[in-house]
This record gives C-alpha cells, structure tokens and sequence, in this order.
C-alpha cells in the first residue's frame, strides 16, 4: 500500500525532488512498473487539453466614470456582455455573436484581442438614477484598464465528448465543424490519454479549489461543471482564472461556419499521486475510453447513436460505419495538449506550481435532464392535411389536372404500384406541360426529388425545411415512403395563427 | 498539373470534354465534375508537358482553362493544429505526423475550399 499526502508532495516539490511525468508517459510506467511500483516512484500526473470551449466568458469590472452610469446593456465591439449585476460589472459570453459582424467575431475575439493588448470599444446605456445620473457611454479599453479580468467559466474540460457524424443528404454546418453528407465524415473532440477529467474518474484530487493551468496561468477549479453527468462518464468543471495573467497561446478564438463564436481553451491539470489507484487511473489510454458517434442528421436533441468508438480508434484518421471507411478530423488540438501537459510538468519540477487538496470533492452521481417544456410541440402529424390525392406514376397529365380541379388540392402526390411516394405533381407543372403541349404520362412532369417528413417531426424542423428549399409542401411519409399526409404552409400559417 | 475547366451554359450540351481528348490523344484525369443543365465545372489532372495542347482544343469548343496555381495556403499563427481540415478534404492534403504536427501537401490541392469553411481559426486561404 502506497499513500502520500498532499504536503509530502508540495515539500519535494519544494526541495526540487518531486517525480513529474505527463499522463501519456504515466501509461508505460504503470506498464512497466505496476501500479504500486508507480505510485512509490511518481509523485504527480499532469494532464492537458485544448479545445473549444463554448460555454466560457469574462467576467470583468470596468471602474466607474464621471458622472457615474449604473449600465443596463452593453457592448465590446459590437458583441453584447451581460450587466444586470450592479453597476459597471459585466459578464461577456464567449459564443455571444457580434450584432455587426454575425458569427465571425464574438465574445471569444474580444477575450482574444484584450488578451492580445487592443484596444476594444465600449458602448453602455441606462435609464439613469439620482445615483448613476449618467445614460449613455462611449470609451475604449485595454486589459489593462480593468480593475478584474476574470475567465468564469461554467463548463470546460469535458472528461470525454460524443464524436458527430450525418446520415442526411445535405452538409451540416455544426458546433462539431461540418459534417458531410452520408457519413462521409466523423469529427471528435477530447484529449483522450491526457484528459484531465479521464484521468481521475472518481474525481479523489480534482475537485472544487484545485490549482490547475488555465490559459498559461495558475487559475482553479470551483465546482464542477453544468450539465456534469459523472454518471454516464460526461463529467465537467467550472473554471476561474485571471485573464490577465494568461496567454494567447492558450486562448484562441474561434468561429464555426454556421453556428457561431467559441472559445479553445488550453487546460491542464496535475494529478497528485497518493496511492496505486491514482497511479491505475492516471495509466488510462486512448483505447480504454469509449464514446459514442451520433448522427446529427436529425436535428433532434436525441440524436442516434451510430457506433461506440474509443479514442484510439477515432485518433487513427477513420472509422467504419455501414462498411466503408469513414475519415475523421479531432476538433480540438492533440498537439497543444501535450505542450500544456508539459509545460505544466516543467511549472513543478521547477518549483513554480504546487498541487492542491480539493475543498469539497466534485459530485460522483448525478445526470442530465432534458429541459422542462410545458408548451407542447407541435410535430408534423398535428398539423398536416390528412386528406392527400394521390396518382399512379402512368396516368397521364389530363388525369392529373382532373384531380387537381376536382378536388382543389393544388399538390398531388406520385405513387408507385406499391403504394410508395416517388414524386409530386403541383397545378404549376400541368400548366407548364399544357402550355408547352406536352401530355404523356404523370411521371415525365412530375418533380422526382420531393423532400418529405416524418409524421413525429416537430413542425419547426419541417418549416425550417419548406423554407430553405423554397418549396410550399411537402408529403408526410412513413418509414415505408408510403404517403399519410401533406403538410403545406397553409397548415404552418392556421397553426401560428392559433398560437399567437 | 491541376487544371480547372469551365462549361459555359451554350456549350453544355456538346461533348467538348470527349471531343477534346479524342482529338488530341491527351488524357485527363477528372477529379471533380460538377455539370448539370445550366453550367459546368471540372478539375483535371494533365501532364505539365500535354497542357498546351488539351487548353487549345478546349477552349476552340468554348471551354475556359486555367492553371491552378494557387493552392491552399495556412497561417500558422492562427492555426492550432486541431486537424480539422484534414476529413473534409477530398485530396488528402491535410495530415499529422508522429508529433501530431499537421502537414500540408499543398501540390495535391484542387482549391476546392471545403477546408476553408471548416476551419475554425479561420486559418486556411485562397488566392493568395
């Protein structure tokens, strides 16, 4: 039995006979040595990760200007912070987009740039009290004119990350980078063997008040994350650091094409070993972490898991989904993770950084609900037109234009001997086959590639569909593509109608 | 040597591509084709030493031809080597090396810009 305190600990690393290794090292250790035999000759793990980190921001203190203001909304370069906390106080949220420049610059370029020495652009109101007499401001600030400059951030370094890939027909632009259609890409994020979360699952040394490396400076967790989920092995932190102290190096900003502004964040974290079953944890690889690949095809807050793959496997450059060799891209850096690891080993072998005991331990149970909504939404079968006329893809134009007039349905839907869609035929198509004297069959007019939905559907995702395609209906299908409904945006209309 | 070229939409209809090779016995070796009724655009590969001859039989049938040139280029102050780019790629230009440094073949670039818009640091350029 191997036990160290904390104080044994920091006193070598005091006197300079502190053991450091980073956790991809600790792995051939424990291989070599065992866990007891690691245990006695290593003293302290460090970890590292770089990645982004969305829900990040700065919480910061302007000082107060003459005549005073008490600010109720504000900006920094365009980019709006929150200031509903006393006067010229102001949390910055990293994925806050620009009101001018959209999702190409946001919280995260400001946090960047002050970081970086410039000059941002401030611009505050208010009602205006006895008190803070003064409504509007206009002013320009370095880092260095705020009193505080404090990274708070609600949820980093998640011990590992569900990796994205997408069934659907088209690319989707994500906060996983884009995925191409068909699987034809995986992307994933998380350090794997050097995670910091991964590498203390039960959480016995990382907890709130432990010392780590933020940003290229001595910053602390405080508790742990939101949306921490230990139970299903999706642990986080909430992380405090000073900004000033940090470096650019290891905060980067960042913008997703179509989803907006995120924060990589560099973090790392030393793991003090005090016994062999730190030294068992800390020796985890790649291999022996397992996640998930979901489909984000569905737009749907469950999204389908394709396949479990650990992370050695999503490290090799591709994975095989249905067969085929899928290729994947990391999202955050394995590089600079491994820079972070060491440089946080060399911080302590050179006396510069000490470990810490946690104040109160992270919870070890806990999962995360999905939001409460007591508005009930709205899915496609609600609001769709049951009543559908439907033709046989060899009936002729004439047939079609008298369903058309017979029953004032201006989109008929194309089906097959067996029943299943294969295309759609609307009153504009038969005008445009008379008007160019054409009348074969149904299926020489009719448009083949019809986009359809799905019964359960929430009506905002097949609304968001007739939009981008420009089209004003679709048929509802079943699993079998056979026709149960059309949904047309006259039914989204009657159904905004009744809402508001 | 990478080459784009453009079918103009009064030309999409003719074989130009076809007719080009069978009259000059030059190869292409097609990588992108994106053609439908109105407007078409491919990527080729052809020997430096065959070009001339295979852009003038294009462009006689309308065709527009162009060298590309002017591959992908990374400023790697902005970039944190993520490897983002390198799934989207369609060319395998992008990889890691045993340091997990990304590597950048830029002689096999086709100037498609699928890396651009999946950089998240905004670190990959066109045309320049």
């Amino acid at each position: 039995m191997v036990e160290k305190s904390i104080q044994e600990i920091n006193k070598k690393i005091e006197d300079g006979s502190v053991n450091v290794v980073t956790a991809e090292e600790m792995v051939g250790i424990v291989g070599e040595l065992g866990a007891e035999g690691a245990a006695k000759e290593v003293d302290v793990v460090t970890t590292g990760t770089f990645g982004a980190m969305c829900s990040s921001g700065l919480m910061l203190n302007l000082g107060h200007s003459e005549p005073p203001i008490k600010i109720q909304k504000i900006w920094f370069n365009d980019v709006e912070a929150y200031s509903g906390v006393a006067a010229v106080d102001a949390y910055l949220g990293a994925a806050q987009n620009s009101d001018i420049r959209g999702i190409q610059y946001g919280g995260a370029h400001v946090i960047e740039d002050l970081l970086r020495g410039k000059e941002i652009n401030v611009h505050a109101t208010s009602y205006g009290t006895d008190c803070y007499p003064r409504k509007v401001l206009d002013t320009s600030i370095t880092l260095e004119d705020l009193n505080e400059a404090f990274l708070l951030n609600p949820r980093n370094a998640y011990q590992k990350y569900a990796a994205a890939t997408n069934s659907s027909k088209r690319i989707l632009h994500t906060y996983m980078g884009e995925l191409l259609p068909q699987f034809g890409n995986v992307t994933y994020s998380g350090a794997g063997v050097l995670s910091p979360l991964s590498n203390d699952p039960e959480y016995q040394t990382i907890g709130m008040g432990t010392r780590i490396f933020m940003g290229g400076a001595q910053g602390y967790v405080i508790g742990n994350g939101t949306q921490h989920s230990p139970n299903s092995g999706f642990g986080t932190l909430m992380l405090r650091g000073n900004l000033k102290d940090m470096s650019s190096d290891y905060i980067r900003a960042a913008s997703f094409t179509g989803y907006g502004a995120t924060l990589y964040m560099g973090i790392g974290i030393p793991i003090p070993i005090l016994n062999e079953k730190l030294a068992a944890s800390t020796a985890v690889r790649d291999e022996d972490l397992v996640t998930e690949i979901l489909d984000y095809g569905a737009g749907s807050r469950d999204k389908p898991m394709i396949r479990e793959a650990n992370y050695a496997e999503l490290r090799s450059g591709s994975v095989e989904i249905q067969g085929r060799e899928v290729p994947t891209s990391s999202m955050s850096s394995f590089k600079n993770a491994r820079k972070i690891a060491n440089e946080l080993k060399e911080w302590v072998k050179q006396g510069d950084f000490f470990v810490s005991a946690p104040v109160e331990r992270l919870a070890r149970e806990n999962t995360v609900k999905p939001m409460k909504q007591t508005q009930a939404v709205p899915l496609v079968k609600d609001v769709m037109s049951e009543f559908i006329v439907t033709i046989k893809k060899n009936q002729t134009v004439q047939d079609v234009a008298k369903k058309i007039w017979e029953n004032s349905f201006n989109h008929v839907a194309v089906i097959s001997d067996s029943g299943e869609l294969v295309g759609l035929v609307t009153a504009w198509d038969v005008s445009k086959a008379v008007a160019e004297n054409r009348f074969d069959s149904v299926e020489s007019i009719m448009t083949k590639k019809v986009l359809s939905c799905a019964p359960n559907e929430p009506v905002d995702l097949a609304a968001r569909r007739l939009d981008r395609y420009g089209v004003s209906a679709m048929p509802v299908v079943d699993t079998q593509m056979h026709v149960l409904g059309i949904i047309t945006s006259d039914n989204i209309s009657k159904l905004l109608a009744r809402r508001y | 040597m990478k080459i784009k070229i453009i079918i103009p939409t009064d030309k999409i209809q003719a074989p130009i591509i076809a007719e080009s090779m069978v009259e000059t016995k030059v190869l292409l070796n097609i990588m992108v084709a994106n053609i439908d009724s109105t407007y078409g655009e491919l990527i080729a590969d052809v020997e430096d030493s065959q070009f001339n001859k295979i852009k003038k039989a294009l462009e006689a049938r309308g065709a527009v031809v162009f060298v590309l040139d002017q591959p992908i280029t990374r400023d790697e102050e902005e970039c944190v080597e993520c490897g983002a780019c390198i799934s989207v790629c369609p060319m395998k230009v992008y990889s890691f090396d045993e340091d997990w440094s990304l590597c950048v073949d830029e002689k096999k670039c086709i100037q498609c810009g699928m890396c651009i818009k999946m950089c998240p640091h905004g670190a990959l350029k066109l045309g320049e």
